[in-house]
């Protein structure tokens, strides 16, 4: 009988080997995964009990804070966005709340707000087995100009005709790529979100209140795509500002006529009057002439094809470029596509308004594109600075005499073009607008204005769109949004 | 050394154990421990000292190990217990003291053991009837009948059922194993028993699982089939057996799993526990993987893991924590494995694991050493037994089988449990006594 016995003890040891394979997968190998996992409210109740940093304005005003609530030994630090109309910073500043989870830079700059990235004072506190302490953060943004971006965009969405409530502004440092401004309305109430009953309601509502439109919406450029067009033909070498074409209406593009805005008529004329009058059929033939490859190469650099380089949550960005409404994949040189159409912001092609404004910040800097970033300074608890503003490259898009050539000629466009009548404390600056039509039979128009200034020494670059108006045009109703908070961020 | 002075060297790690894991407790949550608690871990040292005198005065022969390890896992228990909740630690270590009185009974009243044989269709006639109890009062628990109330009092009967169900299969098949050796026919190259002295059996044994199949107490219906078929397989030498009773085992887990919707339900979870749109009950599983997931090699060390929700998190109800407001449901029950894998890490678990191993291999060495049939019979059910209840619960903290709710031995908090294991360790330790017993010279 003792052989069966032995039997038995070898099979109970197999079975326990297999309890610690199990074992070890869920608390070692698999421990990463099931930690992100979102049914897992552990990381987030744990982020709960620590005091979360604050989030400043770099002008100073506090836009999130942690306040204890329950008291007793195990006290849990609730989010409280402070600012009195909760839709100036609800996007792109998110919220963290225990139910809702994370969304915007509360997500993006989590590890810091939370401490994780604090080393040096996370193993002290380990020592003394202390709970750890968020890192308090400085934004780039001005909350300034945040918040008159936001009632100017109130404002111009109410008295403009056909207008569905929806734009967004943003505003970047050429030199550094600080972005100062991003608005994007409708917002939301962020300390609502905490009830999960909200949230739900603000998910399902149809104006998308919750959709950052900056970073998440694409829409589709209309004239502002030409400061590429031009950027790319300058640049390639197979252009100058007075390289002459035939700027008649209709002209055929693509196999399909083309018509000037309104029809309107041109003899031949150069590049510098083409983009100052915003004519379509020069910049389709620019475009056809530079060929696809060309083009696609210069948004490439622009940063077109690939989500922002910006410090946001990668689900809540999306790449530029010429989409394929269908599959939603981004067309390639080996694709069929338009280019005469999409030098002129038509065709497949749907940008980001941050994008746009990262297109006239290179410009701004003498071609160079910085990456965007909203972190001025991180200080952790004891005031030490962990992270400061550390300007960083992303590409040289053109050169800086190319940059030269097209800021001279999107000043022509301030001064005697489609967005004359525009002023900036009566400084010279650059600009060009932009008018989608989205729907022709509707006259359901895109209005958009893209700009920097000062024209001699660019210290902020701005893009501004609204989603829809009837019959409207980029120059009179974005235009003066761009114009008034380049105005305010100069002035201060 | 005597076998006795190696058991008492052996309590030296428990004590060690004991006062390490006490004050790390006390430490890590100052705060919410009152100053007293700490006695409790001595007052748990003074019960297994006084437990060693006992078994020094009455079993000097019994395997010098079983109690030390026992004692080991228990501290274990205890600490964690203290961890979850100070006033559950003074509970327990109560507990230990009503335990530690059957266990003294056990050996006093069962010096000789081999009575059981006689009063085998009684004590069966009582294991069912235990089984039935919560059937009867009509105490539901997690849709499966478990516990007996007495008034304030509540008592899991399967727990001590087991013991009657593995004495009466060892006394059965002790006397009956060479006529259900011998083959009355065969079929289909099958050795079928002669169905004599095989009726008995599986009456016993069949009224057993139905039972269990009433009060839908799965896990330790995997337990009872688990013994029965090694003590089968024991007695008989017969493989084709254990085959048999594997094969009739899947095809009774597949008719429950298919016709009882709260079986039915345990399966889903355990094949996916995050599936979309799955059981409500796939909530525990998840909690107890993401508890511990944040073990790592280490633990996150006592009192670190996240456990009880903080501040305005907690849900409102009645009942005190841990029975509501901890993120991880039961534990310090059901999910006490987690509770140990998050903060003790991988090691601290397999640790865990390492002492119920360790546990089988002196019960099993009590089996072969034992002289008679029955003896071995007994100590091999109920160490299997013991190793299966340990296996079924971890494997369904883990997912390696469904979760079916029984406690894991000597470390769960709950009185049941910790009496009907004392109960089987006096057992086991009577038998390894006769075992070791020096033998008699005739004069």
């Amino acid at each position: 009988m003792n052989r069966p016995i032995t039997r038995i003890y070898v099979l109970i040891l197999l079975l326990f080997a297999l309890l610690v394979y199990f074992t070890s997968k869920w608390a070692v190998f698999d421990s990463d995964e099931l930690q992100a996992k979102t049914e897992n409210r552990r990381p987030l109740i744990a982020s709960q009990q620590i005091p979360r940093g604050s989030i400043t304005t770099s002008d100073g005003v506090l836009i999130a804070e942690s306040n204890p609530a329950g008291g007793g030994n195990h006290p849990v630090y609730i989010r409280d966005y402070p600012e009195e109309d909760p839709q100036t910073f609800s996007n792109p500043i998110g919220y963290s709340f225990i139910d809702a989870g994370q969304r915007g830079i509360e997500q993006s700059e989590n590890d810091l707000l939370s401490g994780e990235k604090n080393e040096f004072a996370s193993l002290i506190d380990e020592l003394q087995s202390q709970q750890p302490e968020g890192a308090d953060l400085t934004l780039t943004l001005d909350a300034e100009a945040q918040r008159l971006a936001v009632s100017l965009l109130e404002q111009a969405a109410a008295s403009t005709a056909g207008s569905n409530g929806a734009g967004s502004v943003v505003a970047i440092e050429p030199s550094t790529g600080a972005v100062r401004v991003m608005a994007s309305i409708p917002g939301y109430d962020a300390n609502a979100v905490n009830d999960p009953g909200a949230l739900k309601a603000l998910n399902s509502d149809e104006s998308s209140p919750l959709v950052n439109r900056p970073t998440q919406s694409r829409y589709q450029p209309g004239s502002t795509m030409k400061v590429v067009t031009a950027a790319a033909a300058l640049d390639s070498g197979e252009f100058t500002p007075d390289s002459i074409l035939s700027g008649r209406s209709p002209q055929e593009i693509g196999g399909v006529e083309l018509s000037n805005a309104g029809g309107e008529q041109f003899g031949d004329i150069d590049m510098d009057t083409a983009l100052t009058h915003s004519v379509n059929t020069y910049f389709a033939q620019v475009g056809e002439q530079l060929g696809t490859e060309t083009m696609l190469d210069y948004m490439g650099r622009f940063g077109f094809d690939k989500d922002p380089e910006l410090d946001y949550p990668d689900d809540q960005m999306i790449a530029s470029g010429v989409v394929d409404s269908e599959s939603g994949r981004l067309l390639d040189a080996g694709d069929a596509i338009d280019i005469g159409r999409v030098a002129i912001g038509q065709e497949r092609l749907l940008v980001t308004p941050l994008q746009m404004a990262e297109v006239v910040a290179a410009v701004a800097n003498d071609g160079k594109l910085m990456k965007p970033t909203f972190l001025q300074q991180a200080k952790d608890p004891d005031g030490r600075t962990i992270e400061e503003l550390d300007p960083d490259e992303q590409d040289q898009v053109i050169s800086s005499e190319t940059a030269e050539q097209l800021t001279s000629m999107m000043t022509n466009v301030t001064e005697e073009g489609t967005a004359a009548g525009l002023t900036v404390q009566g400084i010279s600056f650059a600009g060009k607008t932009g008018t989608a039509e989205i729907n022709i039979e509707a006259s359901t128009n895109r209005p958009w204005f893209l700009g920097f200034a000062p024209a001699d020494d660019p210290q902020i670059a701005v893009a501004v769109m609204l989603e829809t108006c009837t019959g409207c045009f980029g120059g009179e109703v974005a235009g003066p949004i761009a114009t008034e908070i380049m105005e305010n961020l100069l002035g201060g | 050394m005597s076998a006795r002075n190696r058991e008492l060297l052996a309590l030296v790690p428990v004590a060690l154990l004991i006062t390490a894991g006490f004050a790390a407790v006390f430490i890590t949550r100052s705060n919410d421990v009152s100053d007293v608690s700490l006695i409790y871990g001595g007052y748990f040292l003074g019960l297994c000292l006084a437990a060693h005198l006992f078994l020094r005065f009455r079993l000097p022969n019994a395997d010098p190990y079983l109690f030390a390890l026992c004692a080991l896992l228990a501290a274990v228990g205890l600490v964690v217990i203290y961890r979850i909740d100070d006033e559950l630690a003074f509970d327990q270590a109560s507990v230990f003291v009503l335990g530690l009185a059957l266990f003294c009974a056990t050996i006093v009243f069962l010096r000789d053991y081999t009575v059981l044989e006689r009063y085998r269709y009684l004590i069966a006639t009582a294991g069912i009837l235990l089984l039935l109890g919560p059937y009867i009062t009509r105490h539901q628990t997690n849709g499966a009948y478990l516990t007996i109330d007495f008034g304030p009092l509540s008592f899991q009967s399967a727990e001590l059922a087991k013991i009657c169900i593995v004495i009466f299969l060892a006394s059965y098949l002790a006397e009956k194993r060479e006529l259900l050796s011998v083959a009355a026919r065969r079929f289909v190259g099958v050795t079928i028993p002669p169905l004599k002295h095989f009726g008995p059996l599986l009456v016993v044994w069949g009224a057993a699982m139905l039972m269990l199949v009433f009060i839908r107490d799965l896990g330790s219906s995997v337990m009872f089939f688990g013994a029965f078929l090694a003590l089968l397989y024991v007695a008989t030498g017969r493989i084709s057996y254990v085959l048999a009773g594997l094969a009739m085992f899947a095809l009774g887990s597949y008719f429950l799993g298919t016709q009882i919707e709260h079986v039915h339900e345990r399966f889903e979870i355990w094949q996916d526990p995050f599936a979309s749109n799955g059981p409500e009950g796939a909530g525990q599983i998840q909690q107890s993987l993401f508890e511990q997931a944040d073990g790592g090699l280490f633990g996150q060390g006592l009192g670190e893991s996240l456990l009880k929700l903080p501040g305005p998190f907690a849900p409102n109800c009645e009942q005190p924590f841990p029975d509501c407001g901890s993120i991880l449901p039961a534990p310090h029950t059901d999910f006490i494995y987690a509770v140990i894998t998050g903060e003790l890490g991988l090691f601290g678990a397999c640790g865990v694991i390492v002492i119920y191993a360790l546990i089988a291999a002196r019960g099993f060495k009590a089996a072969v050493m034992a002289p008679d049939g029955f003896s071995k019979l007994l100590a091999t059910g109920l160490t299997t037994i013991f190793a299966l209840q340990a296996f079924v619960i971890i494997g369904g903290v883990t997912t390696v089988i469904p979760l079916t709710g029984v406690t894991l031995p000597f470390v769960s908090f709950g009185g049941s449990s910790v009496v009907a294991n004392m109960i089987l360790l006096a057992l086991l330790l009577l038998v390894s006594d006769r075992a070791r017993r020096p033998r008699q010279v005739p004069l």
